[in-house]
């Protein structure tokens, strides 16, 4: 039996960097809100706007707004695993783009955090349109524990 | 004119700053990427812009910025440096965040590595005070045909 739900660690705590996370200047430029949270896993979306086109031609979105939505979701998966404030930093993000993401639909991202180490977070991480099946890009992660003094909330 | 059009116009002529390709990519536009060629060589810039920024704290600047600012410069060197018309597709992309990005302006350079008949590899390195220390580096491949997809 797998992926039976737990509720995150610190709900106080979680709520807050999920709020805290949309509002940081760059994801609200962007559009990004928080969808659901739970233990080791968390899901964000965007909504398609013109001014996150990256191919006019197309109409497509740029990558780099695919690696905002996943790298802030992917972060907010390590918080579901925290018992008090910390701050946490990207090490690594690799993004595979499975297919160009549909003009005009909004983008989601679910992230699970499957390793919650003592230094260490490793988190892997699906972009998906309305057809979860057909995901537009697979990512994986690693995320430095602890790694300012500046905590978050 | 279309962007690749654009851009290769601009090389023709000698262009030192490519403004108006940057106009043509939305969420270029949005990050305040510039583009400038001194020399025969590419560096892309990203002037510092509260919108930017990922963690007001400390402050820094959003790792979705650093990564998509790197993605967009890869794709524009390669398609500078190919001076084909097809535009190239993102496989994948591997970025090491080294350093927080500062509240100040972030430059990268990219180097093709390979360039094949169907995909292209390309690094990417960005940095602010000091080109030799890097806040991050990356690395993607690209398909330059788009028939098989």
């Amino acid at each position: 039996m797998a992926n039976l739900p737990l509720p995150v660690v610190n709900q106080e705590l979680f709520d807050s960097v999920a709020k805290w996370f949309c509002e940081i200047p760059h994801s609200s430029s962007i559009g990004l809100r928080y969808v659901s949270g739970e233990r080791g896993l968390a899901t964000m979306m965007l909504d398609y706007k013109p001014e996150l086109i990256g191919n006019p031609k197309t109409g497509v979105v740029h990558g780099g707004v695919i690696t905002s939505l996943i790298d802030t979701t992917s972060g907010l998966s390590v918080f579901s695993w925290l018992e008090s404030p910390e701050a946490i930093a990207t090490l690594d993000l690799r993004i595979d783009y499975l297919r160009s993401a549909t003009p005009g639909l909004p983008i989601y991202c679910r992230a699970e955090c499957y390793r919650f180490g003592r230094q260490i977070a490793f988190t892997r991480a699906t972009a998906y349109q309305d057809d979860g099946k057909d995901p537009i890009a697979y990512s994986v992660g690693t995320f430095m524990r602890d790694s300012s003094k500046a905590t978050i909330k | 004119m279309e962007l690749i059009e654009t851009l290769l116009a601009g090389k023709e002529q000698g262009c030192t700053n490519y403004a108006a390709v940057i106009e043509q990519i939305p969420y270029a536009r949005q990050l305040g990427v510039e583009m400038h060629e001194e020399n025969g060589e590419l560096l892309f810039v990203l002037p510092f812009k509260e919108a930017n920024v990922g963690n007001p704290i400390l402050p820094a600047l959003h790792g979705g910025v650093i990564g998509g600012f790197l993605e967009n410069s890869a794709l524009l060197h390669l398609m500078w440096a190919r001076e084909s018309l097809e535009v190239p597709k993102t496989i994948d992309f591997s970025i090491d965040y080294l350093r927080s990005g500062k509240a100040q302006t972030l430059y990268a350079q990219c180097e093709i590595t390979k360039q094949g008949k169907r995909v292209a590899n390309v690094m990417m390195t960005a940095w602010q005070d000091d080109k030799a220390k890097p806040i991050a580096v990356a690395r993607a491949h690209f398909l330059l045909t788009q028939d098989n997809a």
